[in-house]
């Protein structure tokens, strides 16, 4: 990390985030806090992780406009217009998005650190692509890492959701 | 399977984790999210330096700022100024010396992380530079760099004729790299202090005890005014054992009187937690014509780092397997592990049975070259049996399938040829390689671990199991990192007391006692018995109560299953309890170990698991590139208890072995870090993870609570030297050294 010589406070900044649909207050803020900073100690909303702080192993992945990004690269200030989603939003209600369901029933479980950032990367992909190739799943979650399963679990979770989706009538 | 009438969710089944739901929806609290209003930040001031004398520390300038409510150095630790998990040898804070890059020496609280990073930066710190040890072999003749000297533990074992040899003779210097857990839950925790001056401490740890006891005499506090509390641990992986922020916070908090959240980044986590030890082998393996082993001779080195840590108990591992899964009269293992001026290394899953399965299975796939025999035919010739004895002169009393293990991995389908796209070759898109360049090979690898502690140590489980309303509760401080434990806490319940409705409740360290650490494979065994056993203590109870209910002699009262039969009734156990709830704390002990003599001699382990893994790799020799197609295993288990979580334990387990032959190295250049991200550690992602077939070996072991072993050490161990071999197997390159870089390959 590179280290800097102490200056002033940047003026604190008062500003609001659409967050899960929300429009969300976030007051006197320093402007240099990541939307991951936000997301968990403004907003209380603690689902997206904090592995590495350095867009490395997407425990953090929100989508910004649909788009899947790290939320620890970027600044809450930047996403002023945006939507913002979080694995909070994934479930409805109390029922579970097939996808967490799947991600539980296949094992693809464990310490559960990186769960919500893949439960939001698999939705997106299974949003935007339906039917993906394995090594287009790969492609696609190649930026989340997963210390204790292997991946296995989680490939066996996204295929048992393609396969439950290709049967619906 | 037999088939009998169960509780639903009971032992072998496919039971729901009870932690699922709340973590795939993201409220699952892990301890990094802990926040309670008014709390503070602390962070901690580390050494730029891996030697070097403290001249000046003014913190002065950090408590000048707005914001910051406390600054603490080693002068305001009240209590112990050392711990450390097996001996108190390191620092709260460095006084005078600095050992390590990282070793803290003040920390701060502050209303903002940013305030707290900024207060870091105004402590003012000189130092006169001292030249770093690193070097591990030249340890044992360099100035004592610790009050308790550079040799924290050497272990001699020695077995047999010394004489003896045989028609051939291969020799070898192996050596493995320094290799990091990376759990993605950063080490933290929350510590809020209490009116009556005691501390609550929620953090992620594998042993609440443990570091209760060590907060709490760092404190100088009673260890009831330290209440240690699991949060929630996203992954451990043995680094979670040693204390990293417990102390810290605690005595922020205790300074502050405000509660204080600690949080690692992931760059201090690389210096804030202890590695896997580096090691250098030299063995040597003598053998007949048909391949029997007649004498093994080892000298191994491991770098222990600044601290102790759990060093010894790691070089008594390394010195009793060191010789592998095999058969052998002859031994002479000379096993040290050293203090440098690196940093301090310790407990990662597989404790000492990863380096040397390197070093050993290397060696035999030499002698079979060396012999014109067959790898596996060779292993299988030596394979070790029940009734063999150990170079600890050990007698393995229980389950060891280790021939079975071997043609568990090898009767699986070899893989297809990778399909041909960018993203399937070695290098994948980043480095492309040319597809009629690429060469397979294939390699084997067998490895032993020891459960549970060893050489004598009293190690035992607590659990409290509770019976009211038809709702069993577990009160157990068995760390949960990830690995399921929990789910078969349940799992015990269900098949003892024939109750679906378990609560698994992670007791605090004022609800119950120890539980033992959450490592050595042991917790299903550990705290499984003591689950099972206080289950059958409440059991015992319900009968009794029937008793006295019916007027009934205790002798007319048994149970069948989970069935109450009485001269006159069969009632189930559940529906037979008494209005008042019953509850019943006990302890579980395995059978005792010894110390080893002065020979290495002494029966020092509890039980053994065993595991062969077969590793398919594609491989691009010139530009050193690999891909690991698949890796097969045969994994002893005892008994399934869990299918699922079982094969998560074998796959993930295994993708971390083959990291470590791969890709992962915590690379230390003159005691400096010089990769501590995720950006420059590698860990396998979703394109390197190959794919995996795994047969489990159900041979139930006698002394083991429903026959099961620890099931999560054994898939680290070989799977990463089998993928070496295969490498080897594919280029001719001689491969003396884990992980293998691609100059290793390409340049040989």
């Amino acid at each position: 990390m590179t280290e800097t010589n102490p200056t002033a406070w940047p003026a604190e900044s008062t500003y609001a985030l659409r967050v899960n649909g929300t429009e969300h207050q976030v007051p006197d803020s320093w402007v240099g806090e990541s939307l991951l900073h936000v997301l968990r100690e403004r907003l209380g909303l603690y689902g997206s992780k904090n592995a590495c702080e350095q867009g490395e192993c997407g425990s953090c992945t929100v989508l910004v406009d649909g788009r899947p990004v790290c939320a620890c690269l970027e600044l809450a200030a930047g996403c002023i217009d945006a939507d913002v989603r979080t694995v909070e939003c994934v479930a409805a209600g109390e029922l579970l998005h097939d996808v967490q369901a799947a991600l539980l029933a296949e094992g693809g479980v464990q310490c559960g650190f990186c769960t919500p950032g893949f439960v939001v990367a698999i939705s997106e992909l299974l949003d935007r692509s339906p039917d993906p190739g394995p090594l287009e799943v790969r492609e696609a979650l190649s930026g989340n890492l997963c210390r204790c399963t292997g991946y296995s679990r989680i490939f066996e979770a996204v295929t048992s959701v393609v396969e439950v989706r290709r049967g619906r009538p | 399977m037999a088939v009998r009438d169960r509780a639903r969710g009971g032992l072998g089944t496919e039971a729901a984790r009870p932690d699922g739901i709340p973590k795939v929806r993201g409220d699952f609290a892990f301890s990094s999210d802990l926040h309670v209003d008014g709390m503070l930040w602390g962070r901690t001031l580390r050494s730029p330096h891996p030697h070097a004398r403290i001249r000046t520390l003014d913190v002065t300038p950090a408590l000048a700022i707005a914001g910051v409510s406390a600054v603490i150095t080693a002068d305001d630790v009240p209590g112990e100024l050392h711990y450390g998990l097996i001996s108190a040898d390191q620092p709260v804070f460095a006084r005078d010396v600095v050992r390590f890059v990282g070793e803290p020496i003040a920390a701060v609280a502050a209303d903002h992380p940013e305030t707290a990073r900024r207060a870091l930066e105004a402590i003012i710190v000189e130092y006169d530079v001292l030249t770093p040890l690193v070097d591990a072999e030249a340890a044992a003749g360099w100035e004592p760099i610790h009050p308790d000297g550079n040799v924290i533990r050497s272990v001699v074992i020695r077995r047999g004729d010394a004489a003896a040899t045989g028609d051939v003779i291969v020799e070898g210097t192996y050596e493995i790299g320094m290799q990091d857990q990376a759990f993605l839950g950063p080490e933290s925790g929350l510590a809020i202090p209490a009116e009556d001056g005691s501390i609550d401490l929620h953090v992620a740890t594998q042993w609440t005890h443990s570091d209760r006891d060590q907060v709490a005499a760092c404190l100088a506090m009673p260890t009831d005014m330290i209440r240690l509390h699991l949060a929630g641990v996203g992954g451990a992986f043995g680094a979670r054992e040693d204390v990293s922020m417990q102390v810290h916070a605690s005595l922020l908090a205790k300074v502050a009187r405000r509660p204080v959240k600690m949080s690692y980044l992931r760059d201090e986590s690389f210096v804030g937690h202890v590695h896997r030890h580096p090691a250098r082998f030299w063995m040597r393996h003598h053998a007949d014509r048909d391949g029997t082993l007649r004498r093994v001779e080892v000298r191994t080195t491991f770098d222990g780092g600044a601290y102790a840590s759990s060093s010894m108990a790691v070089i008594g591992n390394a010195a009793r397997f060191s010789v592998g899964p095999y058969r052998v009269e002859s031994v002479d293992i000379e096993a040290t592990a050293v203090r440098t001026n690196n940093p301090p290394c310790g407990a990662m899953r597989g404790f000492g049975s990863v380096q040397v399965c390197f070093a050993h299975e290397s060696q035999m796939d030499l002698l079979a070259a060396e012999l014109g025999m067959d790898p596996v035919e060779l292993r299988l010739h030596n394979a070790l049996r029940t009734g063999d004895r150990l170079p600890t002169g050990q007698v393995l009393r229980g389950a060891a399938p280790v021939a079975e293990c071997i043609r568990a991995a090898m009767a699986h389908p070899m893989p297809d040829a990778s399909p041909d796209e960018v993203l399937a070759r070695p290098g994948g898109a980043g480095r492309t390689s040319t597809a009629t360049e690429i060469r397979r090979g294939t390699g084997l690898a067998v490895g032993i671990k020891n459960l549970m502690y060893s050489e004598g140590e009293n190690d035992t489980a607590s659990a409290t199991v509770r019976l009211a309303g038809g709702v069993a509760t577990v009160k157990s401080a068995a760390a949960e990192v990830g690995q399921g434990f929990v789910t078969i806490a349940q799992q015990i319940v269900r098949e003892v007391l024939g109750v679906e409705e378990v609560v698994f409740h992670s007791a605090s360290t004022a609800e119950v006692a120890s539980a033992g650490s959450t490592s050595a494979s042991r917790q299903t065994w550990m705290s499984g018995g003591a689950v099972a056993q206080a289950s059958r203590l409440v059991a015992a109870a319900i009968c009794q109560a029937v008793a006295l209910r019916e007027g009934l002699t205790p002798e007319e009262v048994s149970l069948d299953g989970t069935t109450v039969v009485t001269p006159t009734a069969r009632i189930p156990l559940a529906d037979a309890v008494p209005d008042q709830p019953i509850e019943i704390a006990t302890t579980f002990h395995h059978a005792p170990t010894e110390p080893l003599d002065e020979d290495g001699q002494g029966d020092a382990d509890v039980s053994f698991a065993f595991a062969a893994h077969r590793a398919v790799v594609d491989v691009d020799p010139d530009l050193g590139l690999v891909r690991v197609v698949q890796i097969t295993t045969g994994q002893d288990v005892g008994r399934v208890l869990h299918p699922t979580q079982l094969l998560g334990q074998v796959e993930g387990g295994t993708v971390q072995g083959m990291g470590l032959a791969v890709m992962e190295e915590i690379v230390v250049q003159d005691g400096f870090v010089k990769n501590p991200s995720f950006t420059d550690y590698l860990l396998p992602t979703t394109l390197d993870a190959p794919e995996i077939l795994a047969t489990f070996i159900e041979e139930p072991e006698p002394d083991a609570p429903f026959g099961a072993k620890g099931v999560g050490e054994p898939p680290i161990i070989s799977s990463g030297p089998a993928v070496v071999a295969a490498i080897r197997d594919a280029t001719g390159a001689p491969l003396r050294r884990m992980p293998v870089r691609p100059a290793d390959v390409a340049l040989g």
